[in-house]
């Protein structure tokens, strides 16, 4: 990265921390909601940890990894919204009278999101623990939820400002937030891949990407250091990540044209 | 009730239901989403039938679906209130406020549209759970109840909601109307009966007058009926207090001018 390319980024990697901090509509409901339903759903779907075959004992510490994941759909909406905000209010066309270069302004944006994942994935599992949670990959697994937290969270980031990009309206994109929770309510979420008894129920759980987040942050929780499983989830979120950047990518040089 | 009451109510109602009917933005979640919700508690919680204690015959379809039924029937109303709000807001609702005689009607009228907007989606959610498999054991009249007790949640939800939208009159109160009908739905026996539940979502959930809802509800598809005299007489209570919910709001909006 050059020098200039690297000051780029940096100034705008700042503003999109202190816009990202200075609202703590963005923020306080990306924490509260998913442990309001974390809440709710480790209370009410307690007693399916009696069906054989439950990985666990605990649905808190099975119900802790769709915390990640709704984070992360927040993610999709606040730096999409944010950047729809930029289209809306000039700022991106002012952006574009300068050299600033769009892999500057892409990654700057994304900063945003980094810091929120952060904030939310030790929220997330630092109150799951003191309510009981376990962790059986121990200090080490710890470190690596948050990272892998952060990265899906950034990755699912790159989706909302390729939505953006594409409509240009931050209503646009908050209709996006429905759309995504389909994805998170069609996978492993509620129970394991092996109890989902509805076929067609399965099939789409078993195909859908989600699921296999939730088993790398499972894994974790649960099991111990999986290697496979945990390299599975990263690689997912490499995966999501790089696409959402290319569409994003392409479709900022689109807007650019159309300005 | 007076004609101007009845001719006022019809007119907002028409205006609504038409909007709700040709616009997809509006039409489309209101399908989808307990359509999603249905598909993924029957579908991925179907295991949960077979936990020790579980004691549902008629089927973890027929279980979900009365909640989903509740659930668009409160959220049926919270969207009418959305609509209020967007009236108030760009203000076509201060029109409404000039031209009516008898400004109950334009709640009532609201609340007309509220109703069939939940028909609408009751009638595919319906065909959709038997499609699936869904088993009903109550008799007719069984049904007659159970769709009863959506109705009275319906129009509880949204005087609710209309009575915030008319305090509020802006979109941006739309949290203020949904959060409280979410936090209320999702603190009852959801996934499972109360029986099952422990901890504090069980202490939660036994106070909760969702819970009388859902439990007649699910006695009434069952054909075994169950808490009914509670649950109506919550359905009939409910509905009079946040009249007069509603009926504050709108001596703000009035107020307001």
């Amino acid at each position: 990265m050059t020098h200039e390319l690297g000051t780029q980024v940096g100034q705008l990697a700042r503003r999109s921390v202190i816009r990202t901090l200075r609202q703590p509509a963005q923020i306080v409901p990306s924490l509260i909601f998913p442990l309001f339903l974390l809440a709710v759903n480790s209370g009410g779907l307690k007693s399916v940890t009696n069906l054989p075959g439950f990985p666990t004992d605990s649905y808190l510490t099975f119900a802790l990894a769709i915390t990640f994941m709704q984070g992360a759909l927040f993610s999709v909406i606040n730096s999409g919204t944010d950047l729809a905000r930029d289209i809306e209010t000039g700022f991106l066309n002012r952006m574009a009278l300068t050299p600033l270069r769009g892999s500057a302004l892409l990654s700057g944006l994304l900063a945003g999101s980094l810091l929120l994942g952060l904030m939310q994935a030790l929220a997330y599992l630092i109150i799951g623990l003191a309510f009981g949670a376990e962790l059986v990959a121990g200090v080490g697994g710890f470190f690596v939820i948050i990272a892998l937290s952060v990265s899906v969270t950034v990755a699912f980031g790159t989706i909302g400002m390729f939505a953006a990009l594409r409509t240009g309206s931050g209503e646009a994109v908050q209709g996006l937030f429905p759309v995504f929770f389909v994805f998170l309510f069609l996978s492993s979420m509620a129970l394991p891949l092996n109890l989902i008894q509805t076929d067609w129920f399965h099939t789409v759980a078993s195909i859908n990407p989600v699921s296999y987040l939730l088993q790398a942050f499972r894994s974790l929780l649960i099991e111990g250091w999986e290697p496979s499983k945990i390299a599975l989830g990263f690689g997912i979120a490499l995966g999501i990540g790089t696409l959402g950047m290319l569409a994003a990518s392409s479709a900022l040089k689109s807007r650019l044209v159309r300005t | 009730m007076s004609a101007d009451f009845r001719n006022i109510a019809r007119a907002v109602a028409w205006r609504s239901v038409h909007n709700f009917l040709t616009n997809k933005a509006l039409l489309i979640p209101a399908l989808i989403f307990p359509l999603f919700f249905f598909a993924s508690f029957a579908g991925g919680l179907s295991a949960v039938s077979n936990v020790p204690g579980f004691d549902f015959p008629t089927g973890y379809t027929a279980f979900q679906y009365v909640f989903v039924l509740m659930q668009s029937a409160a959220f049926g109303g919270v969207f009418t209130g959305f609509g209020i709000a967007r009236d108030f807001e760009s203000g076509f609702g201060r029109r409404y406020l000039l031209a009516a005689t008898d400004r109950r009607g334009i709640i009532a009228g609201y609340g007309i549209a509220a109703l069939l907007r939940a028909f609408v989606t009751w009638a595919v959610l319906t065909a959709v759970a038997l499609v699936a498999g869904m088993q009903i054991d109550g008799s007719p009249i069984d049904l007659v109840g159970m769709y009863t007790l959506a109705i009275l949640v319906n129009i509880t939800a949204t005087l609710w909601a209309a009575g915030v939208a008319l305090r509020v009159r802006s979109i941006q109160g739309g949290p203020l109307m949904q959060l409280p009908i979410f936090l209320i739905l999702f603190v009852a026996p959801v996934y499972v009966p109360l029986s099952l539940l422990s901890g504090w979502i069980h202490a939660v959930a036994s106070v909760n007058p969702v819970t009388a809802l859902l439990e007649a509800g699910r006695g009434f598809i069952s054909g075994e009926p169950t808490v009914i005299g509670l649950a109506f007489a919550l359905g009939i209570i409910l509905p009079i207090l946040f009249a007069l919910w509603s009926r504050g709001g709108l001596r703000r909006a009035e107020a307001a001018g």
